[in-house]
């Protein structure tokens, strides 16, 4: 039994963990979204759901051999001097495609950028939405004197009013 | 109510872990979504299209600017938001009472330590916006802290001070410049005859070739996302914390 437990760590947790991790703090923000009273609770569970999205995202992104989708300018200039000094013999017209090949860029070198820029997006907007959310629970906080949502149920029902 | 929420999610975390096993590794570099066409164009082209060695950056402002565009807009519209939200327009709210609440703020020591390091701050958040292509940054992390650093401002001397800074006319008037800044540089783009928010064809008003155009068309671009996102930053603050009263803050 102990084995059984033990591969199904390593072969399904271990090297998708990630997902793991986004999955329960994903279900931590639905719960709080679902079952909280507090509409402040209800809010703070929607921060984690959002953070858990923005979490998988990210992990997608990453590679084993890669650092931060920025091309270093020192690096690729000083590659290219070499390759120059290197290749004196041909002419000029015969360096050039191989200058450029060796300058290609190696893409295991650099993180996927394209997540990032999707979660820059969705940082934003939760950001707005949070503060969007803020103000209308403080409106309703104002008329209704409370945030807890079965005591603002119980007021807009009719007759119980006035 | 508690019992079934929590049945609900635990269904719906059970059937997601199920679909976890289907998914590449982590780290994995031969992953669909990291071999895809998308990605390696952006990563080995960027550069040499572009001049701008900030991939992330190169990708929110020109290649994905429609959709950065329309999220400054929708930054602005929550901001909006908010103040409709809030405002209670049939009580004018008079400055006398702003002009009252002096005795709001930090004290000694927090007004000390923050006179010392704002200045620090939003020198900071101005390289992250003007530096935002070739390093870490860009508008709208160089936008939030500059906001920031007005938030901070008024939680050491008070609202009204920071207000006096950076009234609320003045708020509205940035975010506005901002959108303006993004959507007349595209604008620009048609009238000199290509697409909308196609910069290589401004390289006639820009110094460099079309590349460079490009890059620089970037950084423009970043500033507007800055205006806005400043603007509407502490715009969100001083309606949130005085209730849309914009008096008394915290």
């Amino acid at each position: 039994m102990d084995l059984i437990i033990a591969t199904f760590i390593e072969d399904n947790i271990v090297p998708k963990f990630n997902y793991w991790i986004y999955v329960i703090l994903m279900m931590i923000g639905l719960y709080a979204m679902i079952t909280k009273n507090n509409l402040m609770k209800k809010l703070i569970g929607m921060g984690i759901f959002q953070t858990a999205i923005i979490l998988f995202y990210v992990s997608i992104g990453v590679k084993d051999t890669a650092g931060i989708p920025i091309i270093s300018h020192h690096g690729s200039e000083h590659h290219q001097g070499a390759t120059v000094h290197s290749e004196s013999g041909p002419s000029s017209e015969e360096v050039s495609p191989v200058k450029v090949k060796n300058n290609t860029i190696d893409k295991d070198k650099y993180a996927n950028p394209l997540p990032h820029v999707l979660m820059l997006t969705a940082i934003v907007v939760g950001v707005s939405t949070l503060g969007l959310a803020l103000a209308i629970s403080q409106k309703i906080f104002k008329s209704f004197e409370t945030l807890e949502e079965d005591e603002i149920l119980n007021k807009l029902r009719p007759g119980s009013h006035d | 109510m508690k019992v079934f929420g929590l049945i609900a999610v635990l269904i719906v975390g059970v059937l997601l872990l199920s679909a976890t096993k289907d998914f590449p590794d982590w780290r994995d570099k031969d992953s669909p979504a990291n071999e895809g066409p998308v990605s390696s164009f952006y990563i080995e082209k960027t550069e040499d299209l572009t001049k701008v060695p900030n991939m992330v950056t190169a990708v929110l402002a020109d290649y994905r600017g429609y959709d950065t565009m329309f999220e400054t807009i929708v930054i602005f519209i929550a901001g909006i938001g908010i103040i409709a939200v809030l405002r209670n327009f049939d009580e004018p709210h008079s400055s006398s009472i702003q002009r009252e609440n002096n005795d709001e703020g930090g004290g000694l020591l927090a007004r000390f330590t923050c006179s010392l390091i704002l200045p620090f701050i939003q020198i900071f958040s101005l390289y992250v916006v003007a530096h935002g292509h070739h390093s870490p940054g860009g508008g709208f992390q160089g936008g939030v802290m500059l906001g920031a650093s007005y938030i901070l401002l008024a939680l050491a001397f008070g609202l009204s001070k920071a207000k006096e800074r950076f009234s609320e006319r003045r708020t509205m008037i940035f975010a506005a410049v901002g959108i303006f800044i993004y959507v007349g540089w595209g604008v620009l783009c048609l009238l000199f005859g290509k697409e909308f928010l196609d910069y290589s064809v401004l390289n006639s008003i820009l110094p460099g070739d079309a590349k460079w155009a490009r890059s620089h068309s970037m950084l423009v671009v970043e500033i507007g996302v800055a205006f806005t996102v400043t603007a509407i930053m502490f715009s969100m603050y001083s309606n949130l914390s005085t209730r849309g009263r914009l008096s008394k803050g915290l």
